[in-house]
């Protein structure tokens, strides 16, 4: 396996040193790293770089089985370690639903196969996400996929009483069901966030209260029968104000941003443009400032990029007719840089925190978020801060071209990504996966 | 001016200028042969992706009458009904050599992605989109607003139009509230607080909960120089925004007692077609004060005001100078 000396990389952004990595590993770290390369070591010039641990997303949709047409587990994966990403989470709405072992482990292998991410296959919580029965979920923890996160995304588990026992249940494997909160009723038919800008442009308003009210709920049930919940892309400063709230009283809640509801308003449904049509919609300037507070003082745990690649004939149609959801993940780390650290509160420890540590914590994944110290797995990312950017989709690794950045100037290019100490992305490039 | 998509992006003097183009228009109308050579060799595409014979027709004689071509397409109830087909009717057109697309649409914004997705590049008229936007018919109504209360010229300074009913589905309502404003009168919303859209607190308008006080001149604008009722879809019924049609009658509709309590002065005005019984007693929509059946010929002059302008490529000042000529050449 090849050696690589990165030299005179920042990790986390702080003091310069060299890493060498082999045979997986992080061998050495600082001199030493040097003293050991000898003479075959792949040298790579990271003046300027700064040395994060590979990202962890805990909300990815990876299309496959189903939509092959869209994205695949290896065009997504490629598109992971574009962005810098060494683990993702492949929610279970495929065709079939990830609702058994069998389709877990499917998905779980084609990861491993095409060598660019660890993937993590997430159960559905109800057989076909119909939200009637309990899928096998004590199957799908104990499958080779050790499925721990469970989650009906892009629907609700609206059924009091099946959520209450999905939390209770899976207290005997610490899983954690992850809520796609949206009332259904109250979002019937909606189109955009219900407010000022929904009312004079004529589309469907999708009310703040039909996720604040899942949320509520969804605390005081895992207060209750101290299960594990984890709130997806909150979008709201009501659901920021209730997680902080059930984490005050020490409820076992963590939530996730993504990066379009920390950079991106309503007034862009004005374009009537379906790229900015996202499940939960785009908010308000007050929200984005709500979640992005919320981010900075921890009541969000993390940021997930809720990546959902799109065919071009199902976004370019009218703004009604089109399909929810954008891709996210090879510009999360820059919108991250931008808004949280260019313009925000955040060092890169904060960064590896809230897109790697965290999230890996969260999903039980125990060999990625790992420390930048010597005989920790070599999964890790360098990251030039001073690159800028024009988003194009077209150039992106993605299958699909719905990025709502496209055309948008962004700081922070990722420069090598490195998976166990095999390098998927080098020098921008992404290489050809060897196993 | 490249395409009417919203009432809200008319100036002023654009919206004047038009008005007085209509105005123009019409007196040509009342001419033994109405026929103006202006659009000859042109070709207007009627869009329609829902049903409304009304604005189809009312466009499709306003195109003739400026001797343009015009060609009907119904994709209603065919296969084509959403999706990609708004791409491919799209470049149908272009093919076809259309000069002017009128798009009606039950999507909101459709006929603004038709223009600005880079799919055509004809100037497009939203004849209704959606929950969206009406502007003809906005400007069809301020047309016979400023016939009844303004003589036919300027703007409408200081008039007070009361519009009642289903403000949150209705285009008609989005449209005129900011027409009428941007033509300096002021509006008062009338709706159970269930048909007013969550925001409407934004908008350059009054709203009041209750119908008598708005007839008897007690919101916050005074008395009505008109009233304009808005159509009620039986099926709201039964989603809860109100409990029965009865109630619904009652409390919002406009009846022979509430029109006798109008200025004498006031116009009762509604775009059709009308639910006789439901938002507007037939007494009402019969009266010597109802406009309803003059909007609909206004609404052929206007459409030819907006088609000539955008296919002219003129300003609507222009416009109205031009036609005024040749009408008493
Ligand atoms: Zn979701």
């Amino acid at each position: 396996m090849t050696r690589y000396l990165l030299r005179s990389v920042a990790p986390l952004g702080a003091e310069r040193t060299d890493l060498l990595l082999g045979d997986g590993v992080i061998l050495a770290v600082g001199a030493d790293a040097r003293e050991a390369a000898g003479r075959d070591a792949v040298v790579v010039d990271g003046d300027g770089l700064v040395a994060l641990p590979g990202l962890v997303d805990l909300h990815t949709h990876l299309r496959e089985p189903g939509r092959e047409d869209t994205e695949t587990v290896r065009s997504g994966t490629r598109a992971a370690a574009a962005g810098g990403f060494t683990a993702v989470h492949a929610m279970a709405n495929t065709d079939p639903v990830a609702d058994t072992a069998g389709v877990v482990e499917q998905v779980w292998r084609l990861g491993r196969d095409a060598g660019y991410a660890d993937v993590r296959p997430v159960g559905a919580v109800t057989i076909g996400l119909a939200g009637e029965r309990l899928a096998e979920l004590g199957a799908m923890a104990t499958s080779a996929a050790r499925v721990r996160v469970f989650s009906d995304d892009g629907k609700c588990v609206w059924d009091p009483v099946l959520m209450r026992r999905a939390l209770e249940y899976t207290r005997a494997f610490d899983g954690v069901v992850a809520q796609h909160a949206q009332e259904p009723r109250l979002t019937q038919g909606s189109q955009m966030h219900e407010g000022a800008v929904s009312a004079e442009i004529g589309l469907a308003g999708w009310p703040a209260v039909a996720e604040e009210a899942i949320i509520a709920r969804d605390v005081l049930l895992a207060e209750h029968v101290g299960g594990r919940l984890h709130v997806q892309h909150l979008s709201t400063a009501g659901s920021v104000e209730i997680v902080r709230w059930a984490k005050a009283r020490g409820i076992r809640v963590t939530a996730e941003a993504t990066p379009h509801h920390l950079l991106l308003t309503d007034e862009l449904a004005r374009t009537y443009d379906p790229v900015f049509k996202v499940n939960p919609p785009l908010r308000t300037a007050e929200d984005v400032e709500a979640v992005r507070a919320g981010l900075a003082d921890g009541t969000i745990d993390v940021v997930a990029t809720d990546h959902a690649p799109h065919a071009a004939q199902d976004k370019d149609c009218e703004w009604s007719a089109a399909a929810f959801g954008m891709t996210g993940l090879e510009t999360a780390l820059s919108v991250v840089q931008h808004v949280m650290v260019d313009d925000g509160p955040f060092g890169w420890a904060d960064v590896a925190r809230v897109l790697s540590v965290t999230p890996a914590a969260i999903g039980g994944v125990t060999d990625h978020g790992r420390p930048l110290e010597a005989g920790e797995p070599a999964s890790l990312v360098l990251v030039d801060p001073a690159a800028r950017t024009v988003v194009d989709p077209a150039a992106q690794a993605t299958a699909s071209r719905n990025s709502p950045f496209a055309g948008r100037e962004l700081p922070g290019a990722v420069r090598w990504t490195f998976l166990r100490g095999h390098a998927t992305l080098a020098d921008g490039v992404l290489t050809e996966a060897d196993r | 001016m490249r395409h009417l998509l919203d009432a809200g992006d008319l100036s002023r003097d654009e919206a004047v200028g038009l008005l007085d183009v209509a105005e123009a228009m019409a007196r040509t109308q009342s001419r033994q042969i109405k026929k103006l050579p202006a659009l000859r060799g042109l070709t207007v595409v009627n869009l329609f992706f829902e049903d409304s014979t009304r604005t189809r027709i009312s466009f499709e004689a306003a195109a003739k009458r400026l001797s343009a071509d015009v060609i009907n397409f119904s994709a209603k109830g065919s296969s084509v009904s959403k999706g990609e087909s708004l791409k491919d009717t799209a470049q149908t057109l272009r093919a076809i050599g259309a000069d002017a697309v009128v798009v009606r649409h039950s999507a909101s914004g459709a006929p603004h992605r038709l223009a600005h997705a880079g799919w055509i590049d004809t100037p497009v008229v939203n004849a209704g989109d959606g929950t969206h936007q009406h502007p003809t018919q906005a400007l069809l109504d301020a047309f016979t607003l400023r016939r009844h209360l303004a003589d036919g010229t300027g703007d409408l300074q200081g008039r007070h139009v009361v519009l009642v009913g289903d403000v949150l589905h209705s285009r008609v309502a989005r449209s005129n509230v900011q027409l009428l404003h941007t033509l300096g009168a002021r509006v008062t919303l009338v709706a159970p607080p269930t048909l007013l859209p969550v925001g409407v607190e934004d908008w350059t308008c009054d709203v009041s909960f209750d119908l008598d006080t708005a007839v008897d001149g007690g919101a916050p604008a005074g008395a009505p120089d008109a009233v304009m009722m808005l159509r009620v879809q039986r099926e709201r019924m039964t989603s809860g925004y109100f409990p029965s049609e009865r109630e619904y009658a009652r409390r919002y509709g406009l009846d022979r007692a509430r029109v006798d309590r109008l200025p004498e002065h006031a116009i009762v005005m509604h775009p059709g077609p009308m639910n006789r019984g439901l938002e507007i007693s037939a007494e009402a929509a019969d009266s010597p004060r109802s406009t309803v059946v003059e909007q609909v010929a206004n609404g052929v002059s206007v459409r030819m005001a907006v088609l000539y302008t955008l296919l002219a490529g003129q300003d609507p000042a222009q416009a109205a100078a031009d036609i005024t000529r040749t009408e008493t050449r």
